[in-house]
């Protein structure tokens, strides 16, 4: 009776093996390396510069693991944090030879030292909180006194659009600090323009002025208006940078608001640090313009701005653009990286209504000429895009050229994160060092290593060979719960260590459920195998109930939680499901193969030496 | 080898009001020193600015208390934090004053004080949104808890299972939140996580004698059992597993609060103390109220039928 069919023994068996495979990468650890990525979002790394680096290293003569080139960097593995450090320096000559324009990011980083069989099945250790591996901090300090400048300034297209509409004339608008201020040749005009205005902007108010026998409509925020305007400035920040750091891949990153005007952005074990700070620290804006053709071809400089067009080649050529920005940033709606009706790679980029409207306006006149996308970057505007308008475009339209797929990628991301409603300014950077992190993990090893050597000592010699099956069951469950959080890739914190100890101690419940059971079955009177059999069958029901309840209060807390809550919640929620299949198919099994082949079992060692009927009678 | 060989059950149930007039008290005197003392939240939930500073040598604190207090300091505090040499300094936030400017002035009277220098090492500022928005988030998990285990039980059992199941788990809570006040231990967010942990490490607890509490009523061969009697028996026949059980967890934590450093110790701390009482709650504080709600055996043999069904 105690037997499971083979298919249920090799389920279990593949199970294990599985959570075996998928621990494996954690033990691995990781090795001190260097890495090489572009500072500018214009320069590309190609397979080309392992040669660079290649050279680099040897002329240094610095011995390495191997250079490796991945996702637009290069990353060289190292022996030691010392040669890491050389190397660093080795690197920054060779790819930065002009100190003051970096053209390259060269940071110190780890790389899982685990074989590549593994990475290939998708095996990959966990990933370690800010205070197990050390990691970034960024704070991240929001401008809003930009943010309702910039507003200031897209009214004011608004309402160049607006007036036109409605056919009123007026003789200029424009920003006067935190005002707007309309011109306008006689009173009935402006009378006009204002209820127009009033109508469709209501965040502005407006007061009407008589200056040299020019009526003026000043118009202003209101306090509403600009408190909402800040707090939608934080808000689209901070979905500008999910987005921006989902881009870098890091697991659970922390991207929250802190006080009134600021964002912390924690990347825990971030192995692309250059990346990430250029990616953030990027306060890019973008700008739509039309070129200025004449200029251009002449070379003059009047009345244009002059921006460098770096191209696919490399080359950098200067193209004249008009002073006029036909849009901002902040009208994109977002950039995707698409294929084109003839399946070319190109770039579909969406605008708000009022982008899309500004966007038909200029096009419709424009056909045949052409257009810049620029990106100001450290206040260095360079231009990413000058493609010729081939017809009129709405709110959607595509960027067509001879790309690449990778470049349409890049250029959408670049697009995409041109859209910050207010700039921001890193004014702290706090970077956790991996030595705290290596005592936080000592610590947290240790007491679960001790906590589960005494429970084991403990259940053997309580429960004998029973003891020992639990013991086996609560190994597999502790494979199984670490498999599983390398599997999904969760971030695992200090508090994440003590839910995986706190939980392992909560599982032996099951297994103490099951021999108690089975312990009182005998006691009954039943015979080894049945005792056995209704052991685990019984106590199953009472597992069950157990572990829902715990594990509704787990997922509460996954819910609500922050931070270190969270991070305990997950364990924990994965820890009770693990400990259910483990205590009761693993122990099982474990069970069975040890008695359940045997016809005429005497006695099962699971440590009872007392029996009602020997001691007393009831 | 084996603990506990009872020949007949122990009669928990007659003893019940003393153990219910003891819960009462220490669940009073919780409540009181929670009203008197409050909890001493961490930064994660008060706001303000953090500043970790490391010597060469070890200081003294008290002058340095003193030259922060001289300056127009109030509601500091400074503390040992990990070794001798690191020192963390507390500050309440304050309305008009960054964390730069915070930090600045304690820098300049941190330079004031005599003997060895200073180094910063740390500045951490925590809005009070933030905190606030951790306080009611913390709230709403609580109260999602407690609805989430009361619907569970009042589906898989009864409803006055499920009712006295979370007032002994809500006295356990009360009860190690009641300790965090009296000794004016740092309640962070590890704390609350393990406070919530304990809810239902708790209730886990009491679900295993409510189970057996129905399994018995069921039993047909205990069918002249009076209530009193059948929950003395579920509690005398599960008291084994109950023990063994806890000692195992309690094993794991011990562990925890010995080996985990300065950062588990309250989180361990408040789970040791929440396997205390939860241990002792689940016994004789849910099964009382339980047989004082009205449990019947009526209410468990819901159709004859069914009644040779597994519990499962």
């Amino acid at each position: 009776m105690n037997r499971y069919p083979l298919w249920k023994n090799l389920l279990i068996l593949v199970v294990l093996l599985f959570g075996i495979l998928y621990t494996l990468p954690n033990y691995f650890g990781e090795v001190p390396a260097v890495q090489v990525s572009s500072a500018k979002s214009t320069i590309r790394l190609s397979e080309s510069a392992l040669a660079t680096a290649e050279k680099a290293l040897s002329d240094a003569r610095i011995s390495h693991d191997g250079v490796f080139f991945d996702n637009n960097s290069v990353r060289v593995r190292l022996g030691s944090t010392d040669a890491q450090i050389k190397a660093k320096d080795a690197l920054e000559h060779a790819f930065n030879p002009d100190p003051k324009d970096p053209g390259h990011t060269v940071a110190l980083n780890l790389l899982s030292a685990s074989p590549k069989w593994l990475t290939a099945i998708h095996a990959l250790p966990m990933y370690l909180g800010l205070d197990l591996r050390g990691g970034v901090h960024f704070l991240l300090q929001v401008d809003m006194k930009g943010a309702i400048t910039k507003r200031l300034d897209s009214t004011t297209g608004d309402m160049r659009t607006m007036l036109r509409e409605k056919d009123i004339r007026h003789g200029g608008i424009v920003r006067d600090g935190e005002s707007l201020v309309v011109r306008f040749r006689d009173v009935a005009t402006r009378d006009k323009a204002r209820n127009v205005i009033r109508d469709r902007l209501p965040d502005l108010q407006l007061v009407d002025k008589t200056e040299a026998d020019e009526q003026l409509i000043v118009g202003t925020l209101t306090e509403q208006a600009k408190r909402r305007i800040q707090e939608d400035a934080i808000k689209q920040n901070i979905v500008t940078l999910h987005n921006r750091i989902n881009e870098l891949g890091v697991a659970e990153p922390v991207i929250q608001q802190q006080g009134a005007d600021r964002i912390v952005v924690q990347l825990p074990g971030v192995q692309d640090v250059a990346k990430a700070k250029s990616l953030i620290g990027r306060t890019a804006t973008l700008e739509v313009r039309m070129v200025d053709e004449a200029a251009t071809q002449s070379g003059s400089s009047v009345g244009v701005d002059v921006i460098p067009e770096r191209r696919r080649d490399g080359s950098v050529i200067p193209v004249a653009v008009k002073k006029q920005i036909v849009l901002t940033g902040d009208r994109f709606n977002g950039a995707d990286a698409t294929f084109d009706s003839n399946q070319q790679p190109a770039v579909a980029v969406s605008l708000d209504a009022a982008g899309g409207r500004i966007m038909r306006d200029v096009t419709r006149d424009s056909v045949g000429k052409r257009m810049a996308i620029i990106l100001y970057e450290r206040g260095k505007g360079e231009a990413i895009s000058v493609a010729t308008i081939q017809g009129e475009f709405g709110n959607r339209f595509q960027i067509t050229g001879q790309f690449s797929p990778d470049e349409t990628t890049s250029l959408a991301i670049l697009i995409r994160s041109g859209s910050l409603a207010a700039p921001m300014d890193i004014i702290e950077e706090r970077t956790i060092g991996p030595s705290l992190g290596a005592d936080n993990i000592a610590k947290g090893f240790k007491s679960t290593m001790w906590g589960f050597i005494a429970i084991a000592i403990f259940m053997v010699i309580y429960y004998m060979v029973f003891g020992l099956v639990s013991v086996i069951a609560l190994g597999a469950n502790l494979l199984l719960l670490l498999a599983l959080l390398s599997l999904l890739q969760a971030t695992l914190t200090l508090p994440g260590i003590a839910a995986i100890a706190f939980t392992l101690g909560m599982a032996i419940d099951a297994n103490v459920l099951i021999n108690e059971r089975i312990r009182e079955e005998l006691r009954n009177g039943s015979t080894p195998q049945a005792a056995i059999a209704a052991g685990y069958e019984r106590a199953f029901g009472t597992i069950l109930d157990s572990n829902v309840t715990t594990l509704i209060a787990g997922i509460a807390l996954l819910i609500f939680g922050s931070g270190p809550v969270r991070g305990f919640a997950v364990v924990h929620c994965l820890g009770i499901l693990t400990s259910m299949f483990s205590s009761v198919l693993v122990s099982r099994m474990v069970t069975n193969f040890i008695y359940g082949g045997r016809r005429k079992l005497q006695s099962i060692a699971i440590g009872q030496i007392w029996r009602p009927a020997a001691d007393t009678q009831e | 080898m084996e603990f506990f060989r009872i020949k007949k059950d122990i009669p928990f149930m007659r003893h019940a009001l003393i153990f219910n007039v003891i819960s009462l008290i220490t669940f009073v005197a919780a409540v009181f020193f929670l009203a008197t003392r409050g909890l001493h939240f961490s930064i994660e939930f008060t706001g303000g600015t953090v500043l970790e500073v490391n010597y060469a040598t070890a200081p003294q604190l008290e002058p340095i208390r003193k030259a922060l207090s001289n300056d127009g300091f109030v509601d500091f505090q400074v503390q040992n934090f990990g070794s001798s040499r690191d020192v963390m300094i507390r500050l309440p936030n304050r309305e008009g004053e960054s964390s730069a400017q915070i930090s600045e002035r304690v820098k300049a009277t941190l330079a004031k004080v005599e003997g060895p220098t200073a180094e910063l090492r740390r500045v951490e500022f925590v809005g009070p949104q933030v905190g606030k928005e951790l306080a009611s988030d913390g709230g709403l998990a609580l109260l999602l808890v407690v609805a989430g285990i009361v619907a569970y039980l009042a589906v898989r059992f009864e409803w006055r299972l499920a009712v006295s199941a979370i007032v002994a788990n809500l006295h356990d809570v009360v009860i190690i939140l009641g300790f965090f006040a009296f000794f004016q231990w740092e309640f962070s967010l590890p704390v609350l996580a393990a406070v919530l942990a304990v809810l239902g490490y708790s209730v886990n607890e009491s679900v295993v004698v409510f189970d057996r509490v129905r399994e018995t009523f069921r039993n047909s061969r205990k069918r002249g059992l009076s209530v009193e009697e059948v929950i003395d028996h579920a509690i005398t026949s599960t008291i084994s597993r109950t023990m063994i059980t806890h000692g195992s967890t309690e094993m794991m934590v011990l562990s925890m609060l010995v080996f985990g450093g300065p950062t588990l110790f309250y989180f361990a701390l408040a789970l040791t103390i929440g396997i205390l009482f939860g241990i002792y709650s689940s016994v004789l504080v849910a099964a009382p109220l339980a047989k004082w709600l009205g449990v019947k055996r009526e209410q468990f043999i819901i159709q004859p039928k069914k009644k040779e069904e597994a519990v499962v």
